[in-house]
């Protein structure tokens, strides 16, 4: 911890993690809720044309002008996706995977030309291909940091709108709202959130960095607000995580170690979130399956006691067993049931109904009867 | 040309077409990404299978490629069952995580030796005749030639024998289950051609432009063609095309040969977007213009025929008045009304305008029928 204070290096890069983690998560709730999960593998991908034209026209490696060519270009390739999708019987993957790839394969004609250029240095343009978060400067945080906070601003501003585009664009267009320039002002902030989070992690792990959190946020909770904050929250905390294991450990590069902390974070909610976990689930239904097993031989002792008055009159396991329709463990069953005072042992291998039980079987058939009615 | 050359860009052929064919079933299927998804997550099964054998065009890598890229499926697959989270964000989650896998292995045990990042996005098609199959000291080419070739002759004899099931089971996945073949297993199949695919030919363009290959030229045959036997033959012609131009524009240019063929997908793509027969969007706007004119000209006629023979006929028949009936501009005016004479709906003589008994027979049509 004391190092984290002292040293320059890994505290800048901390912070251009942990932001590009919050910016990334809050927008990436959108992207997911949306079915975009992959636009932003796309936009990623289409921005290095953008990165390699802004250095050709500029010369300068300032990360701000480089950040704005690989936007534009992103945000080219989202509408052309878009377009495509709206106008062509191309569906949505499809265009999405050739215009990933064209742009993509684009940009790296251009690295390659500029690799020609007589004097120039282009060593910082391959770090926006694979990231290099230890190579972050404070000029770089703080270029994401304004570009951040940029993108984040409009969603407090048009959070209604934002949130009726989410989950229900007619409903929005109906009122009158402009939906579709929503969407195109949603997109572009998709787009920001992006570009700055390519120089740290890279082209093909930002699309993580963008579903991961949120989809670990989505299991938490069933609120949109929440939701957001809790997968700003994920992200800045498997940026902060990631980078420092990778500082402790040596050759472990951040942006990869960053991808497999919020991977680990996705898969502990998946697991564990309360409700929707796995984890729950399969206890339920484990509850549930037992409390199947239970009924369907209670069943089958009301069925026989019904015939007999008084309905207390004991029958025999065997006749039990053989009724069973589910034939799991009968005996089993029997003695979990007396445990609950439902039946008793009459005499051995004989069981009866008890009050209680009779109770329990005519409360259940009156409720499977109202759930058929 | 150089041998090398013409190596290259055998090897460029056999690449496109190896890609093209899995690629028309992504395609159809709506699975596009999965190419993306398959060829970064198939890294981690590369990279082990790399450090097992040392050598990196060991056949143990192919079929480490093929089980990771299975695994990254059954995966996605697993992940989407849940219920929990949706399919693109599934594959979203998933390939990143695998291919961040590989690269740490990369880091963490291979500094030093041939096998980065780089090379695995990338790829470098112009190295590729200088690692030579040799057989007892006969030099038998480029051994990523012989690859690429079997995987492609392994995909045609895989299409060529389920071409009926596949057919079924991309357009109707019930019928499919109904008869009696698994969509799952078909599925898996499918998946499996892919990785397969994608390992051989990422030492050759490199992952991502992998997907260039299988899905540009089906998604721009799509626009051209509705039967499958021609989607297919399409798409192999138009991959194999970029691919050539591709090379010879990075030859000319000296520019990553990879690059610049998936560039040229991109090319082929916005040619077939735009002059595809019936679907190209010059072809839907001159669709467009016809119907618009011959809406304005069927327009014409009943006008003419509602005032024929009538009082006002003079007035209404002359060339200047439509302008002020029916709001036309005289420009329009006087597009619709070369169209309709040259149809033979209608007579221009010296500004009056008179039906044909065409055009009497269409005006009819249209006010019973329309």
């Amino acid at each position: 911890m004391l190092e984290f204070f002292s040293d320059y290096t890994i505290r800048t890069v901390t912070l251009g993690a942990a932001l590009l983690g919050i910016v990334s998560g809050a927008l990436g709730t959108y992207a997911v809720l949306r079915r975009q999960s992959l636009l932003g593998d796309a936009i990623s991908h289409a921005a290095l044309p953008g990165i390699a034209i802004a250095f050709l026209i500029t010369g300068t490696k300032s990360s701000a002008i480089l950040m704005l060519g690989a936007m534009i270009a992103g945000w080219i390739a989202t509408l052309i996706v878009l377009a495509i999708t709206k106008n062509t019987r191309v569906s949505y993957d499809s265009s999405l995977g050739t215009i990933l790839s064209v742009f993509f394969g684009f940009g790296l004609v251009l690295l390659t030309l500029i690799q020609k250029l007589p004097n120039a240095n282009q060593a910082g343009l391959s770090t926006f291909l694979f990231g290099q978060a230890a190579a972050l400067v404070q000029e770089e945080v703080i270029t994401m940091s304004i570009f951040g906070i940029c993108a984040l601003i409009p969603v407090a501003l048009f959070w209604k709108e934002f949130s009726l585009l989410a989950f229900d664009p007619e409903f929005g267009k109906s009122l009158g709202l402009p939906m579709q320039w929503i969407d195109v002002l949603l997109t572009s902030l998709l787009v920001v959130a992006i570009v700055i989070g390519l120089q740290t992690v890279g082209v093909v792990l930002m699309s993580a960095m963008l579903v991961a959190p949120a989809v670990a946020a989505r299991q938490w909770t069933d609120r949109l607000g929440v939701m957001l904050i809790l997968s700003a929250f994920f992200g800045a905390l498997s940026g902060i995580s990631g980078t420092l294991i990778s500082s402790s450990v040596t050759k472990l590069p951040t942006g990869p170690t960053i991808v497999l902390c919020v991977s680990f974070l996705v898969t502990v909610s998946l697991l564990l979130a309360p409700n929707r976990g796995i984890f729950w689930q399969y206890l339920a239904s484990r509850k549930n399956a037992e409390r199947l097993k239970l009924d369907t031989v209670l069943m089958d002792v009301y069925a026989l006691a019904a015939q007999h008055t008084p309905m207390t009159h004991p029958h025999a396991e065997s006749v039990l067993n053989v009724m069973n329709e589910l034939s799991a463990k009968t005996a089993k069953s029997l003695s979990r049931l007396s445990e609950l005072g439902l039946v008793e042992e009459a005499s051995t291998g004989h069981w009866s109904l008890t009050e209680r039980g009779q109770q329990y079987v005519e409360q259940l058939i009156n409720d499977r009867f109202y759930l058929e009615e | 040309m150089h041998q090398a050359q013409l190596e290259i860009q055998f090897i460029a052929i056999i690449v496109a077409a190896c890609c093209a064919l899995p690629g028309v079933f992504l395609v159809l299927r709506k699975m596009a990404m999965m190419s993306d998804a398959i060829s970064h997550a198939i890294l981690p099964g590369i990279v082990l299978a790399f450090f097992a054998t040392q050598d990196l065009n060991h056949p143990l890598l192919i079929l480490a490629a093929a089980t990771t890229g299975l695994l990254t499926v059954a995966l996605v697959e697993g992940i989407r069952h849940t219920r929990l989270i949706a399919e693109d964000a599934a594959i979203g989650i998933v390939f990143p995580a695998l291919f961040s896998l590989g690269v740490i292995l990369i880091a963490q045990f291979a500094g030093d030796v041939h096998l980065d990042t780089d090379a695995v996005l990338l790829g470098e098609l112009a190295f590729a005749p200088f690692d030579r199959f040799v057989i007892g000291g006969t030099d038998l080419g480029p051994r990523s030639l012989w690859i690429m070739t079997g995987i492609l002759i392994a995909n045609m004899i895989f299409i060529g024998l389920l071409y009926k099931e596949l057919k079924i089971a991309t357009f109707d996945a019930g019928l499919a289950a109904s008869l009696g073949f698994t969509p799952v297993i078909l599925h898996y199949c499918l998946m499996g051609m892919v990785s397969i695919t994608a390992v051989g030919a990422f030492d050759a363009v490199g992952s991502i432009l992998v997907v260039a290959l299988m899905v540009g030229p089906a998604a721009s045959a799509y626009l051209i063609t509705d039967r499958l036997s021609h989607l297919i033959g399409l798409s192999v012609l138009i991959g194999i095309l970029s691919a050539l131009s591709g090379y010879w524009v990075a030859h000319l240019l000296d520019v990553s040969i990879a690059g610049s063929m998936a560039s040229m997908v991109g090319v082929a793509f916005v040619c077939t977007l735009f002059l595809a027969p019936q679907r190209g969007i010059l072809a839907v706007l001159y669709t467009q213009r016809v119907q618009k004119l011959f809406f304005a000209s069927k327009m014409l006629t009943i006008h003419l025929a509602n005032h024929e023979g009538t009082a006002d006929e003079e007035r209404e028949s002359s060339v200047d008045h439509l302008e002020d009936h029916l709001t036309w501009s005289p420009a329009f005016a006087n597009r619709v009304i070369t169209f309709s004479t040259q149809k033979g709906y209608v007579h221009n003589e010296g500004n009056r305008l008179s039906l044909t008994e065409r055009g009497r027979e269409l005006a009819n049509e249209a006010i019973v029928h329309d």
